[in-house]
């Protein structure tokens, strides 16, 4: 078994990382996962976090929000909506991203879209967010 | 026969607009490399993105519980035609061509009995489309504050057809953009999005678990999946426009030189048969003496 696997992080808009990796710690929907060389096939949605990668020269952090990941025995693949390097997420970055999904959880309430726990999962995505700030030190305020 | 004066003028008029054609050929230029990067550089995550809906869509495809938006609504009478086209002119047919395509399909909807509803991206197309099909206008979507088209720019048009989608007004959605093919070649094309409809998985699929579940996922994803395509249409529509304007304002620089020589020889003619005159009339007058 090999001791490194691809990873490769993407957003719509560019690619953030390609690089070979023997560890990747993943925000999975339903909890955090780890993912190493071997690892079986699965494909989780993302919850906002923070994405941790173990590579040849060091560690790498990313926050992530929205997407899924693709894990096969050879590589994680991570396609994340919103993806920047944690060192370029600044408060006032952090706050705009909150703010959104805020209004996103306001918005939900005030219409009554309790459908399919839509409400629910607004109020999930707003603590997922906070416990965020939190783990890189960012103010919730 | 216009007057030497007249034809200075439309000289001196016609050097001015090539400057400006010019001018805007190289700015389209500049545009047309950034657009053409951006295009590239989302293409791996809709590869990606795609590569994955396509193998969750065909191992859910048929089951009753599959999503509304992948399995559609059970019918297929009203049409939502999304018209995605450029703020601005001066680029060739690039906004008629895809205004064409849209009314063709729209003519043969509403020729099979279908009722046919219409949004429009950038002002040029809802310009073209309004004579004919005003009526039937949904709503419109400006984007000429938008200076960088990112995901949320892709992401709100999204949010509006997904809201009319799940407010029961249309079954079906088709997005009309032009795909850029290179500089003199942009295909108007038509493709639908909703219910999605994925290219067939080719070769050995990987056997994945889905966590949460395979539908979670897809319900999850099925609407960001909606948002990736228009995002790609956008920037594949900004580089097209650029490509076309470019050419455009290449052709109008090189007819502009064309008119100003045309002119510059009918000038100096009416120049040189003034100056005859003149040598006549000395000559006629010296040999009255």
């Amino acid at each position: 078994m090999a001791d490194m696997m691809q990873f490769d992080l993407v957003s719509p808009e560019r690619r953030l990382a390609s690089v070979q990796a023997s560890e990747v710690q993943i925000p999975g929907a339903d909890g955090d996962l780890t993912a190493m060389p071997g690892h079986a096939p699965v494909i989780t949605t993302l919850r906002p976090g923070v994405l941790k990668v173990v590579h040849g020269s060091g560690n790498d952090e990313y926050i992530v929000s929205g997407g899924f990941a693709e894990i096969t025995a050879e590589g994680v693949t991570v396609l994340a909506e919103q993806s920047m390097h944690r060192t370029e997420v600044t408060q006032e970055i952090y706050d705009k991203m909150l703010a959104e999904v805020r209004a996103y959880h306001a918005e939900v309430r005030e219409k009554g879209l309790d459908a399919n726990g839509l409400i629910d999962d607004a109020a999930k995505l707003i603590s997922d967010m906070v416990a965020m700030g939190d783990h890189i030190g960012l103010s919730n305020d | 026969m216009p007057s030497l004066k007249d034809l200075k003028n439309r000289i001196a008029s016609v050097k001015s607009t090539r400057k400006i054609t010019k001018a805007m050929q190289m700015v389209a230029a500049a545009k047309l490399r950034r657009a053409q990067e951006a295009a590239e550089s989302a293409r791996p995550y809709t590869e990606r993105f795609n590569a994955v809906m396509a193998g969750l869509a065909a191992s859910v495809a048929g089951s009753p519980s599959a999503p509304r938006l992948l399995a559609g609504t059970g019918s297929d009478k009203v049409h939502l035609l999304v018209v995605m086209t450029a703020e601005r002119g001066l680029c060739g047919g690039f906004n008629g061509n895809i205004a064409k395509l849209a009314k063709q399909r729209a003519a043969q909807l509403i020729g099979e009995g279908k009722t046919v509803k219409i949004l429009t991206v950038g002002k040029k197309g809802r310009d073209s489309m309004r004579r004919d099909y005003g009526q039937l206008f949904v709503g419109h979507v400006d984007l000429s504050s938008v200076k960088q088209i990112s995901y949320g720019t892709a992401q709100n048009i999204a949010r509006d057809v997904l809201g009319r989608f799940d407010a029961g007004e249309f079954d079906v959605a088709t997005i009309f953009f032009a795909r850029f093919e290179n500089v003199i070649s942009q295909v108007p094309t038509a493709l639908q999005v909703i219910p999605a409809a994925f290219d067939e998985v080719e070769g050995e699929t990987t056997l994945y678990d889905y966590e949460p579940s395979e539908e979670a996922i897809l319900n999850d994803l099925l609407p960001r999946g909606v948002a990736t395509q228009i995002f790609a249409a956008l920037l594949e529509n900004n580089a097209s426009f650029n490509g076309a304007q470019m050419s455009a304002m290449d052709n109008a620089t090189r007819n502009a030189g064309e008119m100003i020589e045309k002119l510059t020889i009918e000038y100096n003619r009416s120049r040189q048969a003034v100056i005859t005159n003149e040598l006549i009339e000395i000559i006629s007058g010296a040999e009255a003496l």
